[in-house]
C-alpha cells in the first residue's frame, strides 16, 4: 500500500500538523518508504493469533475510588502559554 | 589523589564512606569536567547550584551515618525525566521552557537514596532516533573517535547525552530510557554499560511518554556493578503507573560475581544477518567463548519471527506516539503558535514545535490507526508482536537462561552519515535490540571489544522476565574478560 498526495494532506490534518504544499511530495516519499518497509508483515501467518494487549501478564491494577489529589490549580496552569485566572485561553471555539 | 572523575560509582561509594573525599569534592570535579566538555553537547541544562546543595546535604548525611545507597553520587538525568523546578523538554521545541511542578518517580527514588543531580542530558527529540541527531538542542558528540581521525561520531540514541556523558567521565552514571534500543545501542557505541529492565520494573510516571507499551527507564553506567547499583534505586512498584509491577526489587549487586556455571545460553541463529561485518561476528564468538570458559553451556536457538520485529515496531511505536503526542496542543503547556481558529492554533503549534522525525512518526502513526487501515496495520502488528514474544517463551521453556547477541550491527557512525535519504537506514540500527522491547524482556549491553578502527562494540544479553540478576552475573563475566574501555580525551 502507498499513499498519494491527497492522503498525505488528510493524515496531516488528522494529526493536526500544518503541512505546506511544497512539503507534501517529500513527506509522501518518506511515508511510502516506511509503508514499503512494514509491508513484509503481510507474509506472516497470523491466523488465530491473539493481538497483544499487555506485554506483562498481569491483572490491570485498580485503585480505590477515592480523591487522592487535587487543589493544585496553580500548578496545572503554571506552564500554560495563555491563561486567565485558573482558565486556559484559546481562540473562540463556539460562535 | 587520583582524578575523582575516573572512579567507578562503586569505588566512589567506598571513598565517600571512608571519608577519603567528600561528595562536594566529587561533585565539583564532575562539574568542572562538564564545563570542559561542552563541545560534546551532552548536557542541555547544567544545575551546578542544585548539585552543590545536594552534595552538601549528602555529606551531612554521610557524617551522621544515615547515608542512602547512592549518597553523594553525582548523576546526569536524561531530559525525558520530569524534574521539579528544572526545565524538562524531551529535547523538543514543543515543550519550550516547560518547568515541571512534580518529580518523576524514578528520579525521586534516586534523590531518596542520596544521589546528586548534575543536570539534564541531551537525547533525540521525544526519544525518537538512534543517533541523537533529532534533538532540538543539536547533536551530541561521541567521546570516541576512529583511530587517527578527527571526525565527530554520533553516540547513538536516543539516550546519546547519557551515554556520551558517562563515557566522557562527566557523571558517574545516568538515567536513560529505551523504547527500541535507546539505552543499549548508545551504550554499545560508547563502551558503557546499559540495561533496559523488564517492562514494568521501573515506573514510567513522570517520564515523557513516547510509546507506552514499550518505554522503560534504566541506567547507563561505567561498569556492570554500577548499573546494578543504579537499577536497584530506580526500580520498584509505583501505584501511579498501572503497568508498574508490584514485586520486590532484589539486591542486584549481589548477583555480581555469582557463578554462571551450568547456565544455558542461547545463540539465536536468526541474528546472524547476511552481510554482517566479520568483526561483529568475531565479537559474538568471543562472548560465547568467555561464557563457556566461565562454565556456561552454549546452545543454538531459533527465534523465527526476529526479522518482523522491526517492521512491527514501526507500526506499534508510531501509533502509540501519535496518541501520546496528541497532548501537545499549544494550550496547556509548551510552545504556542497563534491561529485564527482553535484548529489552526493546534496545526501551527504542532508544525512549528515538532521536528522532522517526530512529525514523520506522528503522521505514520495517525495513518495506521485511521479508519480502514487499523486492521491491516496496527492489529496485524500486534498479532506479530504476540508471535515474537512466543518465540522467546518457547526458547526459555527449553531451559535457556539468557540469550547472547551482538548489541548493534555496526560501531558508531559520523554525524549526518545515515538516514538522510531513507529513514529506514537509521531504523536498522535497532535490529538486535527492538525484539526485546516488543517482548517486554530485560536486555543489557556490555562493552566487549573494538573494531578495526578502534571504536567500541558491545554484546547484548537478553533475559527472562524480571531476571535482571542473571544478566548482571553474565554481564560481569563479559566485562571481566573484555576489560573496560576509556576514550582518549580530545575535547
Amino acid at each position: 500500500m502507498s499513499v498519494d498526495a491527497a492522503t498525505v494532506r488528510r493524515i496531516a490534518h488528522l494529526a493536526r500538523i500544518a503541512v505546506s504544499e511544497d512539503e507534501v511530495p517529500h513527506l509522501q516519499g518518506e511515508l511510502n518508504a516506511m509503508l514499503a518497509f512494514v509491508e513484509q508483515l503481510s507474509e506472516v501467518n497470523v491466523e488465530g493469533v491473539e493481538p497483544m494487549t499487555s506485554v506483562t501478564p498481569m491483572q490491570m491494577k485498580k485503585r480505590q475510588d477515592v480523591v487522592n489529589d487535587g487543589e493544585i490549580a496553580d500548578d496545572i496552569v503554571a506552564n500554560a502559554p495563555a491563561t486567565e485566572g485558573h482558565f486556559f485561553l484559546v481562540p473562540k471555539v463556539v460562535e | 589523589m587520583t582524578d575523582l572523575t575516573s572512579l567507578t560509582l562503586a569505588e566512589a561509594r567506598k571513598g565517600l564512606a571512608a571519608k577519603t573525599f567528600t561528595s562536594l569534592e566529587l561533585t565539583d570535579a564532575h562539574l568542572s569536567a562538564i564545563e570542559a566538555a561542552r563541545v560534546l553537547n551532552a548536557f542541555v541544562m547544567e544545575t551546578p547550584d542544585q548539585a552543590r546543595a545536594m552534595a552538601r546535604e549528602a555529606d551531612a548525611r554521610i557524617a551522621k551515618g544515615d547515608a542512602g545507597p547512592l549518597a553523594g553520587i553525582p548523576l546526569g538525568i536524561k531530559d525525558l525525566f520530569a524534574t521539579k523546578g528544572v526545565r524538562t523538554t524531551a529535547c523538543s521545541k514543543i515543550l519550550g521552557n516547560f518547568v515541571p511542578t512534580y518529580e518523576s518517580t524514578v528520579t525521586s527514588q534516586l534523590w531518596r537514596d542520596g544521589a546528586v543531580m548534575l543536570g539534564k542530558l541531551n537525547n533525540d527529540e521525544f526519544a525518537m532516533g538512534s543517533s541523537n541527531e533529532t534533538s532540538c538542542f543539536g547533536p551530541v558528540g561521541n567521546p570516541w573517535r576512529r583511530d587517527g581521525s578527527n571526525t565527530t561520531l554520533v553516540p547513538g540514541g536516543s539516550s546519546g547525552g547519557s551515554a556520551s556523558a558517562v563515557a566522557a567521565l562527566l557523571c558517574m552514571g545516568a538515567t536513560a530510557t529505551d523504547t527500541g534500543g535507546s539505552i543499549r545501542q548508545p551504550a554499545a557505541f560508547t563502551a558503557t554499560v546499559g540495561i533496559k529492565p523488564t517492562y514494568g520494573r521501573c515506573s514510567r510516571w513522570g517520564v515523557v511518554a513516547f510509546a507506552s507499551s514499550l518505554d522503560q527507564a534504566g541506567p547507563i553506567a561505567r561498569s556492570v556493578r554500577d548499573a546494578a547499583m543504579l537499577l536497584r534505586s530506580m526500580a520498584g512498584h509505583d501505584p501511579k503507573d498501572t503497568t508498574s509491577v508490584d514485586i520486590p526489587v532484589p539486591d542486584y549487586e549481589a548477583a555480581i560475581g555469582k557463578s554462571v556455571k551450568g547456565m544455558k545460553i542461547g545463540i539465536p541463529r536468526e541474528y546472524r544477518l547476511d552481510g554482517m561485518p566479520a568483526e561483529i561476528e568475531k565479537l559474538w564468538q568471543s562472548g560465547a567463548d568467555w561464557l563457556r570458559s566461565a562454565g556456561a553451556e552454549l546452545v543454538e536457538v531459533s527465534l523465527p519471527h526476529t526479522k518482523y520485529a522491526l517492521p512491527a515496531y514501526y507500526i506499534v511505536a508510531p501509533a502509540e506516539a501519535s496518541s501520546n503526542l496528541a497532548r501537545y496542543d499549544g494550550v496547556r503547556y509548551g510552545l504556542r503558535e497563534q491561529g485564527k481558529s482553535i484548529n489552526e492554533l493546534y496545526e501551527n503549534t504542532r508544525a512549528e514545535g515538532f521536528g522532522a522525525e517526530v512529525r514523520r512518526r506522528v503522521m505514520i502513526g495517525t495513518y495506521v490507526l485511521s479508519a480502514g487501515y487499523y486492521d491491516a496495520y496496527y492489529l496485524r502488528a500486534q498479532k506479530v508482536r504476540t508471535l515474537i514474544k512466543k518465540d522467546f517463551e518457547d526458547c526459555f521453556a527449553k531451559g535457556v537462561d539468557a540469550i547472547l547477541t551482538p548489541a548493534t550491527p555496526s560501531a558508531a557512525f559520523g554525524i549526518g552519515e545515515k538516514g538522510g535519504a531513507d529513514p529506514v537506514e537509521m531504523y536498522l540500527n535497532d535490529i538486535f535490540t527492538v525484539t526485546v522491547n516488543m517482548a517486554g524482556l530485560p536486555g543489557i549491553a556490555v562493552p566487549a571489544g573494538k573494531d578495526a578502527q578502534g571504536l567500541p562494540l558491545g554484546l547484548q544479553l537478553i533475559g527472562r522476565p524480571f531476571d535482571e540478576e542473571t544478566l548482571f552475573s553474565l554481564g560481569e563475566v563479559i566485562e571481566q574478560a573484555a576489560g573496560r574501555f576509556t576514550p582518549a580525551r580530545w575535547w
